[in-house]
């Protein structure tokens, strides 16, 4: 019921959404999240972007993280896609797509797992411009996003 | 033991990974960082700010005071910045 690939290559989201509904009629709500890396970095111009990552774990944290939003919420479906290697302005990083009965189930655990991703999946991104190589750091704001879903629901 | 590093701390230290041969009383993840610190410039330098290095032991996100025994494969890297 779930689908999660790590990858070099580009994703088609629109595909991706279209198999996870194909031949079904229980499903109400499909909501497709695509992180798209960005041509500046802080107002700098970024040549690319090269995320590296720790590949056995990242596939063993997204399954463990699917899996507890499958718990959470009643979702009919579920598609995880991020790349690693080098990747330029305008193009994709990471693909979520959730797919459930009600719209409510599939945005919140699309949030979820998107919350995740960025401070729990092991990759990291290293920004290359005309200059230099960074790594980028670590937001609070992306840890703070995170937090929120270890407090009781309801 | 297999060590594994990561982003900044793998560029650092100038390896991938490595095999190494623990003593006794290095039993945490702490101690694992403390005693890697001083085998040299290069670690030195990688793990001068202990605080904001994350673990994992055996493909699992693990706290600084987590026992290292029976662990086959530790990683240390920067604090995760996907998505």
């Amino acid at each position: 019921m779930a689908t999660i690939r790590l990858q070099r290559e580009d994703f088609d989201a629109a595909a991706e959404a279209a198999a996870l509904t194909r031949g079904r009629s229980d499903i109400g709500a499909v909501v497709t999240f695509t992180g798209i890396c960005r041509g500046s970095e802080d107002g700098d111009p970024i040549a690319a972007l090269t995320l590296e990552h720790f590949a056995e774990m990242a596939e063993t944290e997204i399954t463990r993280h699917v899996e507890d939003a499958q718990q959470r919420w009643a979702l009919l479906g579920v598609t995880v896609v991020h790349r690693y290697g080098r990747i330029t302005p305008g193009e994709n990083i990471v693909l979520v797509v959730t797919a459930s009965s009600h719209r409510g189930e599939a945005f919140a655990a699309a949030e979820f797992l998107m919350d995740f991703l960025k401070t729990r999946a092991p990759f990291w991104k290293q920004v290359e411009s005309a200059k230099s190589k960074t790594w980028v750091e670590a937001t609070a704001g992306d840890d703070a996003a995170a937090a929120r879903w270890e407090k009781p629901r309801g | 033991m297999k060590i594994r590093y990561f982003a900044w701390v793998r560029e650092r230290v100038g390896k991938t990974d490595e095999d190494i041969e623990l003593p006794p009383d290095v039993t945490t993840v702490s101690d694992l960082m403390t005693w890697l610190a001083a085998r040299g410039e290069e670690y030195a330098h990688a793990f001068e700010n202990p605080k904001v290095i994350r673990a994992a032991i055996d493909r699992s996100h693990v706290r600084p005071e987590a026992a290292i025994s029976g662990a086959r494969e530790i990683a240390f890297f920067p604090p995760m910045t996907g998505g």
